[in-house]
């Protein structure tokens, strides 16, 4: 076991290290100056201009810049916004928990509706219910989710008024963060009102975002249901005489599940590129948001940062899948 | 889905590959799913619409009616027959700007899938067929794209080059480019040691035509389906972009970009933003349908069950 993650963690150093080529030359290459969009509408004199290229180590040649920010890199500093003069790294600290709350909410639901969903489907297959089912799964599936957001803010909090339009949770309420999770500080300062305020927030950009995992796992429950039905030791389990319930849910549902689960973990690093339209629409104060404004700024600190950041959550999240699909399936380790 | 139904045996394969039996079986099972089909009709009225989008559109996608701003669509009661799904904030007709868009969107889909194979294949087959350091520069390179959330990507990609369709196109292929590298590489890999190809290659056929004649016509199956899908998921990102003020820039009819500068209106004119979020659904569904069919069709493992 131990080797294999080794392995795996040898596989990724070459890719690290071209995620932080990326970043960090993408980023030179966007158009405009980065001391002129840090000196914003005022301008910059010449000598101050030149005082701030070398100051911030722009008149070093790029491959020295590029060393330089790796360095710092390794030692945690990320660099400074140029936009609101904080760290990145604090930034990212503050907005990523929005992040992971909303991304964690919305796969609850997709897991927590798909699987039993697609089990059903598998078993009861070519009913209503299947065809229904699956119909269901692939409009979700072929969902423009902004559009879909927009749509549910229409509906929910236009037209019934039981949502709010954006934000995390109402603008009455001040918790100084514990947690960084929204659901868990509120219950943790006791206040109720203020958790079904959060919750209340929290409900439209979930299930906005959780849609296409939604439907993904859907599809993938039922398809790998069906493979695991037509097996012999399904076969043997029901001439043995088991009842069905038990022949599903013992035999067929533990086999079925394990490419659900890897499906389920590469859609967590996807979640974070759908946060960034779901933040969007909701106003979520996450990293999705936080990158998109980054972009439109020209903050070309974040940019570069955080791109890092989030290539490297998804490559460490993905190993991790990895590792626990080997835990659960020991005919990959082999391999 | 309609596995079940009693179809009589199919005709045994052909030993020697004839391109008109293969498509008379493909079709034989793509036509059993109904689902299929209907994505079929749907997509190719389509490309009807946006083929002669300046005929069939009632008006110029364009042309601002300054009378008629924000009109509703034409059965509700304040709706003006003139304008069958109603105006935008400037007096626009929503539905020429529609059909109109449709050539966008279909343009879209058509260039990136068309870029991001011709990229994906050749560096699939390079790396598949000579393996060692070539395979594996290649791939760690696809690695390196995969690694980031795909729309951040591209997002950052057409930051660079500059925000409007054709950077937004661009930026969307080299994301999708890698599925179609990693797809043909392992086909490659599987095809490349099977008897066939050794006797090609001894009776003196050169690497390329082995790699594109030999090898590359039996991996198709496989990269056609990945090519539907990656038709749809190029229409919605290109959507996105648009969306997010990076894709095509108004006053373009493009869906995406109409959303996003409908948005503001959402809760006063809900119209603005259900008609084109609608046609972005319809078409991405129907060539996902037209997918679903293709893959079940191509699967050697279904079909004979």
């Amino acid at each position: 076991m131990l080797n294999f993650i080794l392995r795996r963690l040898a596989l990724i150093v070459p890719t690290v290290i071209g995620i932080s080529l990326c970043a960090f030359f993408f980023v030179r290459v966007l158009p405009g100056d980065p001391i002129l969009a840090m000196a914003g509408q005022h301008g910059v004199s010449p000598e101050r201009y030149e005082i701030l290229r070398e100051q911030f180590g722009y008149n070093l040649p790029i491959w020295q810049q590029y060393f330089n920010y790796l360095g710092n890199v390794l030692q945690g500093n990320f660099g400074v916004s140029l936009s609101t003069k904080r760290p990145v790294l604090t930034e990212f600290m503050t907005l990523f928990p929005a992040t992971v709350e909303l991304a964690l909410v919305a796969m609850l639901f997709a897991v927590l509706v798909g699987i039993p969903a697609g089990i059903f489907a598998a078993v009861k297959r070519g009913s209503w219910f299947d065809q229904l089912t699956m119909g269901v799964a692939l409009t979700g599936y072929s969902m423009p989710i902004f559009w879909w957001g927009l749509l549910l803010i229409i509906f929910f909090s236009g037209y019934l008024g039981w949502t709010p339009v954006s934000g995390r949770i109402a603008l009455t309420f001040f918790l100084r963060p514990i947690t960084g999770f929204m659901l868990i500080d509120t219950i943790l300062y006791g206040n109720w009102a203020a958790f079904v305020s959060a919750l209340r927030h929290l409900i439209l950009p979930a299930i906005v975002l959780g849609t296409i995992p939604l439907a993904v796992i859907a599809r993938q429950t039922r398809s790998a249901m069906l493979e695991v039905l037509g097996e012999d030791y399904v076969r043997t389990a029901r001439a043995k005489g088991l009842s069905p319930k038990r022949v599903v849910n013992v035999h067929a549902l533990r086999n079925a599940l394990i490419p659900v689960i890897t499906t389920i973990g590469l859609q967590i690093g996807l979640l974070l590129g759908g946060a960034i339209l779901t933040e969007t629409i909701f106003s979520w104060p996450g990293i999705g948001k936080w990158m998109i404004d980054s972009i439109s700024k020209r903050d070309y600190v974040v940019v570069q940062s955080g791109l890092l950041l989030i290539a490297l959550i998804v490559m460490a999240v993905n190993l991790i899948v990895d590792v626990l699909y080997a835990v659960i399936n020991p005919r990959i380790r082999v391999k | 889905m309609s596995e079940l139904q009693a179809t009589p045996a199919p005709a045994p394969v052909p030993a020697k590959t004839d391109i008109s039996a293969g498509l008379r079986e493909f079709w034989h099972y793509f036509s059993v799913n109904r689902g299929a089909v209907l994505g079929l009709v749907v997509f190719t009225l389509l490309v009807l619409v946006a083929i002669f989008a300046p005929l069939i559109a009632p008006h110029s996608p364009d042309q601002q009616y300054r009378d008629a701003l924000l009109v509703p669509p034409m059965w509700d009661a304040l709706g003006d027959p003139r304008f069958i799904l109603g105006t935008d904030p400037v007096g626009r007709d929503i539905l020429s700007r529609l059909i109109h868009g449709a050539r966008y969107s279909l343009f879209i889909g058509l260039f990136v899938v068309v870029g991001a194979l011709i990229v994906g294949v050749i560096l699939g087959v390079l790396a598949g067929y000579f393996g060692g350091w070539v395979d594996a520069m290649i791939m760690r390179v696809m690695d390196i794209i995969l690694a980031f959330p795909s729309l951040l990507l591209a997002l950052v990609l057409v930051a660079i080059l500059g925000p409007g369709l054709f950077n937004a196109m661009v930026a969307i292929a080299i994301v999708l480019q890698p599925h179609f590298a990693r797809l043909v590489r392992a086909a490659v890999m599987a095809e490349k040691s099977r008897e066939y190809v050794t006797a090609a290659k001894l009776s003196g056929a050169s690497h390329l035509r082995l790699m594109l004649v030999t090898i590359l016509p039996n991996c198709l199956g496989p990269l056609i389906v990945q090519a539907t899908l990656s038709f749809s998921n190029a229409i919605l990102d290109a959507a996105a972009l648009g969306f997010l003020g990076m894709g095509a820039q108004p006053p373009t009819p493009e869906w995406g970009t109409m959303l996003a500068s409908a948005r503001e209106f959402i809760l006063r004119a809900p119209w603005v933003v259900t008609f084109p979020g609608l046609a972005i659904l319809i078409t991405v569904l129907a060539i996902n349908l037209i997918g679903d069919g293709m893959r079940d069709a191509l699967d050697p493992k279904l079909k004979r069950s």
